[in-house]
């Protein structure tokens, strides 16, 4: 697959990103459009490379959608530019751009067969009939929908719509899918399955997918990197692992996964920032102004849960468990600390503990270590 | 309870047809099985109650297909029928054709505007019928609006009131409504991201129309066709007002035997006639509503 490493799902050697030689097959300059007084999309700059899972993730009215309907030409952008390699679209009508996209409820054509939505792109396009008809099949069998091409959209299921919706998008060929909110009317389990099958299907075509999504774990499976935006700008562009490691503002934190927050005066330290709040003084790695406002942020799986005082040492909290959540793979315990906070700390149930060690109004002690915390400035 | 609620909320439309349509229906029929009499009323046989069940059957023995085998002898009848169904058949062709644009233009406005243009499409209904039609006479007659103004133009007269075309032209005026409504209800409640994805897919705005937009409102025109259709082929007043005496149609033979040869059995076999053939376009629209549903 063009040669790239694909260790458990995660291409780590694809970055054409850090390549400052590279190409992007999609750019955005400066693009922006409102719509009356609200602006939607505010100066937006952003590369998509060729064969990138590209995922913008971000709340209901943060602008994302606006940002996928600028690309497919549905929107034209009051400032700025779009360039689909090299060349600028931005005036170009949705029916000229070699660019496709699935809708969210997929707009599947119901006075035609499955076979007929299919083919409507191939048709517009102008390949030969004798060129559609194993198109068609070759689209079917891609996505196991062999045997119902004869159908009507009516007559399918929901996992199956979302099919031929993907399908009928593929089949031309675009230079980039895509995807608006994919997976939104699908049940829990399916979504899980259609994103992996996603994958597949990307890396098989070595197509270029970008995807809108307002669920954080979604963008986090099928995504090479993901764009958070907020109030029509992108706050941070990177890889998963990077928006969840290192998030650059308390916004992504909070968006990304949970997260505790110490809010307080930055002081400096050996090990990196000290935190001085209201809980305690805390110690991670970052860089901050000292006597700057910060915020340590730890998540809540790097917090250790102790039922033993644990050794004096840095980052250690005492207080109770108020409530806890088991959830099989994970238990997560809301802790009360001193001031009256409460803390999320989550904990892999690697063994079975049927007779639940701790459990409500128990005494614990929370720790973490300095590298598994981040210090935030915004 | 529920069961009683709906029981009753059945039985009430069954009530209104029974009494509105089932009993008028029969006593149309019973009429077109009767022989014209010279009495008060016109026609024979009459039931006697007094003899009880002899009575009726003494009363079905008079009964007899006479008034059809008339309708099927005398060539006017059938001239008439297929004269009212070549004119309904006409107008509702120009109804599809004046009415899609119309419905179509009211669909893609922005909302505040479609509400207007809707009421505008209604609001001739505020004025009597009977009015608009005669207003059309004003309007075609030799003297009238449309020949003043062609002469204002420097134009030829043109003669066309008591023609065909007269008649047709208030049959397209009257029964516009009907069309637009119909085709308006399909055009407006369609998905407008099906449009989005033909572009998407590298359709023209023309060809998103003619591949998405146009295939998916039939059901709006067959709709509206049928409601054209179906009571123009019985239309009494815009032909006798506006048609010459030569344009046969229908309703004006019902009238005429009815009200000027005082031929009741003939008059009803003629509606029972007209009831039968539009009997078809009736189910093809019950079938098409019952699609259109599902």
């Amino acid at each position: 697959m063009n040669g790239r490493a694909q260790i458990g799902g995660i291409r780590s050697s694809f970055a054409p990103w850090e390549d400052p030689a590279a190409k992007p097959l999609v750019r955005f300059e400066g693009v922006s459009r409102a719509f009356g007084d609200t602006a939607a999309v505010r100066s937006v700059d952003l590369s998509i490379y060729e064969g990138e899972f590209f995922a913008l993730l971000g709340p209901s009215g943060c602008g994302k959608t606006t940002l996928m309907r600028l690309l497919a030409g549905f929107e034209s952008p009051d400032a700025g530019r779009i360039l689909l390699e090299g060349r600028d679209i931005s005036s170009c009508p949705p029916h000229q751009r070699p660019i496709h996209m699935m809708f969210q409820a997929y707009a599947l054509f119901p006075h035609l067969s499955v076979a007929g939505n299919i083919a409507f792109g191939l048709k517009r396009q102008g390949v030969p009939r004798t060129e559609i008809g194993p198109r068609v099949e070759e689209m079917l069998s891609l996505m196991k929908l062999e045997g119902l091409g004869g159908r009507r959209p009516d007559q399918l299921s929901g996992g199956q719509r979302q099919r031929v919706a993907l399908a009928r998008a593929l089949a031309p060929r675009p230079r980039i899918l895509l995807l608006d909110e994919p997976m939104a009317a699908l049940d829990r389990k399916l979504r899980e399955e259609t994103q992996f099958e996603l994958m597949a299907v990307q890396q098989s075509l070595g197509m270029t997918f970008m995807i809108v999504t307002h669920d954080q774990d979604e963008a986090m499976v099928v995504a090479d990197r993901i764009a958070i935006m907020r109030a029509g700008e992108i706050v941070q562009i990177g890889r998963p692992a990077e928006i969840y490691e290192t998030p650059v503002d308390r916004y992504v934190a909070g968006f990304v996964g949970d997260v505790n927050l110490f809010e307080g005066r930055a002081e400096a330290d050996p090990a990196g920032v000290r935190v001085v709040s209201p809980e305690g003084s805390f110690v991670a790695e970052g860089v901050a102004t000292p006597g700057q406002t910060a915020w340590l942020a730890v998540r809540p799986e790097k917090i250790a849960v102790h039922a033993e005082p644990p050794p004096p040492g840095e980052n250690c909290l005492a207080g109770k468990i108020v409530d806890y959540g088991y959830l099989g793979d994970w238990t997560t315990y809301l802790v009360e600390v001193e001031t009256g906070r409460t803390l999320r700390a989550a904990r892999a149930n690697a063994t079975r503990s049927v007779d639940r060690p701790l459990g409500c109004d128990d005494p614990v002690w929370l720790t973490f270590a300095p590298s598994s915390a981040v210090i935030l400035t915004r | 309870m529920r069961r009683g609620g709906s029981g009753l909320a059945a039985a009430l439309p069954l009530l209104w047809l029974a009494v509105f349509f089932a009993f008028p229906f029969m006593l149309v029929g019973r009429l077109s099985l009767s022989d014209t009499a010279l009495s008060i009323p016109p026609y024979t046989p009459r039931i006697d109650w007094n003899q009880g069940i002899a009575g009726l059957q003494t009363f079905a023995r008079g009964l007899d297909i006479e008034a059809y085998a008339r309708l099927i002898s005398d060539t006017l009848y059938l001239d008439a029928w297929l004269s009212s169904l070549r004119l309904a058949g006409i107008a509702t062709v120009l109804l599809l054709i004046i009415g899609y644009p119309i419905a179509y233009g009211i669909s893609r406005c922005p909302p505040a505007l479609r509400q207007a243009l809707v009421m505008a499409v209604i609001l001739p209904f505020w004025t009597s019928f009977l009015i608009r039609i005669y207003a059309w006479i004003a309007i075609l007659k030799p003297a009238g609006v449309l020949n003043i103004a062609l002469g204002a133009l420097g134009l030829p007269p043109v003669d066309i009131l008591n023609t065909e075309i007269a008649v047709l032209l208030g049959l397209v005026y009257a029964y516009l409504p009907f069309m637009v409504l119909p085709l308006y209800a399909v055009l407006d409640r369609q998905d407008h991201s099906l449009i989005e994805a033909a572009q998407d897919l590298g359709a023209t705005p023309f060809s998103a129309f003619w591949r998405v937009t146009f295939p998916l409102s039939l059901s709006g025109a067959a709709a509206g066709a049928l409601l054209c259709f179906i009571p123009m082929s019985g239309e009494f007043v815009i032909p006798d007002l506006l048609g010459g005496s030569e344009t046969l149609m229908l309703g004006r033979v019902i009238w005429t035997e009815f009200f000027a040869n005082r031929d009741w059995p003939a008059a009803s076999a003629v509606a029972i006639a007209l009831l039968a053939t539009l009997l078809v376009p009736i189910l093809l629209f019950e079938r098409q509503q019952k699609q259109v549903i599902a």
